[in-house]
């Protein structure tokens, strides 16, 4: 039973961060699939979402700004704002150049963002990070939560505590996820919308063909930003997320561009870039993969020391955290060679499924 | 005054010696193949790495080799894995959209990373041991006139070595066939081609320059700082981006300018210039590059010296 019990949990954990992943990615499509902009710092804008989230909602804390208590959503819609804003200025200055200039430009900001949590330890707490970050339904198990409105309308404190003594530990982790692939498919929702809509069209041809659009009298740069800053806008929710899920933040490890910015692009190419539905199955694909191969290098590490008694054990667990690494990198070549489009490659021309067939689109 | 020069001005100059010569294979790439290549800071990485391999070797066989000795076989190996990686990660996309190259050297970035992390470990490695003492006969002659001027042996050494590089460099480029047929190649590809330019092989002789560059930078790095660390290469491409883009893409002098700008600002902003604290606080020394960066793509994105906007 135990060990069933331990199955569920770890589902969970992969449904939850495989939702933040792909919720990411989604960012990613409406950035990159949609437009055809080099986002290189997706680390960047997920920190910004993180730190603004943990920053608004904590408790009152000794060690940095505020935490100011605010309720979660608050915090959340907070972190989508600002990580708009950082995109709105960044889309502003460099998207009338080539991508690769926005490439640059957003490997540059992420390390910004992160020099300055790193530096500002009167906010931030610097190296340190940021601790004890409420996450959604557990947060309802938290003193400050229990004995305010809305929920000491229903029970007084004691009642509350007797009563999430009787739920099991865990109970929170299925509403967590759940609440993590809710956000996921309302982003799905409204990003499939706006493909199909004029506005997606007009991305897809402004991407394909810049010239011919910009002669059809299309506004190429205010569409260009505006599916960057769309898709920043996710991203930092994608941040406010994992700061849920991780509760303790800090800029080097949690915010490394090789498992953030790397991973999602990995994600995004593999799944199909341009294709919501891709964007999401190589989240969840890559993640489960990612994830996976740990317990797998785990196992095989075991076997290889006990064979080879005179080899670390230590040091072969780090050295095959960068073998996958590199494995990865060497996927994500493979994809971009032999299978461009991904798993789920982008359908043409845009239109919803009733004008499909007039379109001559095979579904 | 003193002060200023000793520790701000000379190791701003050889800070922008560094960021010179790996700003000169970003801008060649850039220009000719035109995508910007982020897995560039990785092969001075590497290079540094190799050439602490060679030296650790030899120690171990009783003979201790200067790292610039043991640079030669390394710059080779470099050379060799830049070629290699761009015949088969970088050349199927020769014919597609250039930004897919871009992603295709992000994923080398990472790649090459991991492979120097799986095979050296990801722990810091001292490159030379000891505390660099300043040079004596440049001390005693200076001090003779007033003025001690305190430079140690590598610093004298990574801008000596800088200028001979740039001098090779300036001969190749402007008097041999090569450098012709590299600067035809860059101003314009498909006339290059018709007038019967192997443009293949200007290629592989731009990863030949780029990656000599990019291991001589690595190596001097490795020399200034005395240690390397898988995250060099990383943390260097940003202030090379910056350079090459302030120099103007696709004019290798421009990016030896605006290294030399890009790391005398760094270190300059630490002085006092206002009274006794630093201008800017030493933490976000590394932000100066990108801050130079975006003025210039706002104010004049071809560069210092009108080089290519895309």
């Amino acid at each position: 039973m135990d060990q069933m019990l331990g199955y569920f949990l770890y589902a969970m954990s992969l449904l939850t961060m495989g939702g933040i992943y792909a919720i990411l990615a989604l960012g990613l499509n409406a950035q990159w699939g949609f437009a055809g902009l080099f986002n290189a710092g997706i680390a960047g804008f997920a920190a910004l979402g993180a730190y603004t989230y943990a920053l608004l909602t904590t408790a009152d804390s000794p060690f940095h700004y505020g935490g100011l208590g605010l309720p979660l959503v608050i915090g959340e819609m907070v972190a989508m704002v600002v990580s708009g804003m950082v995109a709105a200025v960044i889309g502003a200055i460099c998207i009338r150049l080539r991508a690769d200039y926005l490439a640059i430009a957003t490997i540059g900001i992420a390390e910004i963002i992160k020099l300055v949590i790193k530096n500002e330890t009167d906010i931030t707490n610097g190296p340190r990070g940021i601790n004890k970050i409420p996450r959604t339904w557990e947060h309802l198990t938290e003193e400050r939560f229990y004995s305010s409105w809305p929920m000491s309308m229903f029970n007084t404190p004691e009642g509350w505590v007797s009563f999430f003594d009787s739920l099991p530990a865990w109970w929170w982790q299925p509403f967590f996820a759940a609440t993590v692939l809710v956000i996921m498919f309302i982003f799905y929702f409204l990003l499939e919308r706006a493909r199909l809509s004029p506005w997606g069209r007009m991305m897809a041809a402004i991407r394909d063909n810049e010239v011919s659009a910009r002669a059809a009298g299309k506004d190429v740069t205010g569409r260009r930003i505006e599916a960057f800053i769309l898709g920043a806008v996710i991203m930092g929710m994608g941040g406010a997320l994992l700061a849920q899920h991780l509760r303790l933040i800090e800029p080097t490890n949690t915010f490394d561009p090789a498992k953030m910015t790397f991973l999602v692009w990995v994600m995004l190419i593999a799944g199909g870039s341009g294709n919501n539905r891709g964007a999401i199955l190589g989240g969840f694909l890559v993640w489960v993969l990612w994830s996976g191969s740990e317990l797998m290098i785990k196992g095989s590490i075991d076997v290889i020391a006990s064979i080879f008694s005179d080899w670390d054990p230590a040091i072969l667990q780090t050295r095959a955290g960068f073998l996958r690494m590199l494995l990865i990198g060497l996927l994500l070549q493979l994809v971009l060679q032999k299978y461009p489009g991904g798993i789920l490659p982008e359908k043409r021309p845009a239109v919803s499924g009733r004008n499909a067939k007039r379109a001559g689109n095979r579904e | 005054m003193l002060e200023f020069v000793n520790f701000y001005f000379i190791p701003g100059l050889v800070l922008g010696c560094i960021y010179a010569l790996g700003a000169i294979g970003v801008t060649l790439t850039f220009g000719i193949l035109r995508f910007a290549n982020f897995a560039h800071g990785e092969v001075m990485m590497v290079g540094a790495f190799l050439t602490w391999t060679f030296m650790d070797f030899m120690t171990g066989a009783g003979l201790a080799l200067h790292p610039l000795v043991a640079a030669i076989p390394a710059v080779v190996i470099a050379i060799g894995v830049s070629v290699f990686v761009d015949r088969y990660f970088y050349r199927p996309f020769r014919k597609s959209s250039p930004i897919i190259v871009v992603i295709a050297s992000f994923g080398m970035m990472l790649v090459l990373r991991s492979l120097v992390q799986v095979i050296w470990g990801p722990n810091q490695i001292t490159f030379v041991k000891g505390i660099a003492k300043p040079n004596g006969a440049i001390r005693e002659a200076t001090s003779d006139m007033g003025m001690m001027i305190l430079v140690p042996d590598k610093h004298l050494l990574i801008m000596v070595g800088t200028i001979v590089i740039m001098l090779a460099f300036n001969y190749i480029l402007t008097s041999t066939r090569m450098g012709k047929a590299m600067r035809a190649v860059s101003d314009n590809p498909d006339l290059a081609r018709t007038s019967g330019i192997n443009v293949e092989s200007v290629i592989r002789n731009i990863w030949v320059i780029g990656g000599f560059c990019a291991v001589a930078a690595g190596v001097f790095l490795a020399m200034d700082t005395q240690f390397i660390e898988s995250t060099m290469g990383f943390r260097i491409l940003l202030p090379i981006f910056a350079a090459a883009i302030l120099g103007g893409i696709g004019r290798p002098f421009g990016a030896v300018a605006g290294g030399l700008i890009i790391g005398l600002a760094e270190e300059l902003v630490a002085y006092p210039w206002i009274g006794d604290a630093p201008l800017i606080s030493p933490g976000y020394k590394s932000g100066i590059a990108f801050m130079i960066m975006v003025v210039m793509l706002i104010v004049r994105p071809s560069g210092l010296f009108r080089g290519k906007v895309f």
